[in-house]
């Protein structure tokens, strides 16, 4: 039992995320294993509707540091879709 | 910090991008006009006073307008980190926890006392709050106006927006944000709500 329980933690603990920051605090798009390719697509295929309507997919990579990805990174563990920010 | 360009910058291309040495230049800039507001009021009174005692209660005026300026200008930069109405407590709880992530445990505790998130970066030390961040350089801190447009998000979204565009490119992020204000630290903090002048002196 104990087995089975460490071993679904570990399958949640290596499931990708897609999430956009929104007016419900976040909404999760997609999620994805790197050895789901159905959902890995299903992922793709959200994340450029995202960037179409003009959002911008961020990787953080520990604290203190991000980058923006213009293609979903199989191996993320969290992308995250921001609105523009402006000045003023 | 990341190397690469944020793409906000394109709407602002006619600026030059922001890096230490333009910061700087700015800074003196705001000295040199605080002064040039503050020192025509300061001689005037005391010329008024030294030929014409009587004349005092015009030259506590000037002495007065030489005060207030300076403190408006504080205001204005300190302006920048006036929270907004909260959303409703269910996306506000997701938001804190999405923010939560994504700063370390002093960060989070700091956030929880004063609304604000600390973030170190290679330009000094930011305070990132919904609708703008204060840059602390030394004993000058450098107040910016930038947020994201949408009203509806929760507090902690609108820091995680600003927080993330930091950290992709933190001088893009300088150059995006309109500067309000330059100038000492402890004018600023004191013209602070006393529940967040706790993240200025988190900075040292």
């Amino acid at each position: 039992m104990r087995t089975a329980c460490i071993s679904a933690e570990r399958t949640i603990a290596r499931m990708a995320r897609l999430i956009r920051m929104d007016d419900t605090g976040h909404t999760t798009l997609a999620e994805w294993t790197a050895a789901d390719e159905l959902s890995f697509d299903a992922a793709v295929t959200a994340f450029r509707e995202q960037l179409d309507s003009g959002l911008y997919a961020v990787v953080t990579e520990g604290e203190g540091h991000a980058r923006q990805v213009d293609e979903l990174p199989l191996d993320a563990e969290l992308v995250i879709l921001r609105r523009p920010i402006a000045g003023g | 910090m990341s190397s690469e360009v944020l793409p906000e910058t394109a709407a602002v291309y006619w600026r030059p991008r922001v890096d230490e040495r333009s910061l700087a230049h700015r800074g003196r800039v705001w000295t040199l006009t605080t002064v040039a507001h503050t020192i025509p009021f300061t001689v005037a009174a005391v010329l008024l006073f030294a030929l014409e005692p009587l004349s005092a209660p015009v030259g506590l005026i000037l002495l007065a307008h030489a005060w207030a300026i300076p403190e408006l200008y504080a205001k204005r930069g300190a302006n920048v980190l006036r929270r907004r109405p909260p959303a409703a407590d269910g996306p506000e709880r997701a938001a804190l926890g999405l923010l939560g992530d994504l700063v370390g445990h002093e960060a989070r505790a700091l956030h929880a006392r004063t609304g604000l998130v600390l973030e170190r970066g290679a330009l000094g030390v930011w305070v990132v709050g919904e609708a703008g961040a204060l840059l602390a350089r030394g004993r000058r801190v450098d107040c910016w106006c930038v947020h994201v447009d949408d009203r509806r998000l929760p507090s902690a979204d609108r820091i995680a927006h600003l927080l993330l565009a930091l950290r992709t490119d933190e001088q893009g992020f300088a150059t995006v944000a309109n500067l309000a204000f330059s100038g000492a630290r402890w004018r600023v903090r004191r013209r602070l709500p006393p529940i967040q002048r706790p993240a200025l002196d988190a900075i040292d």
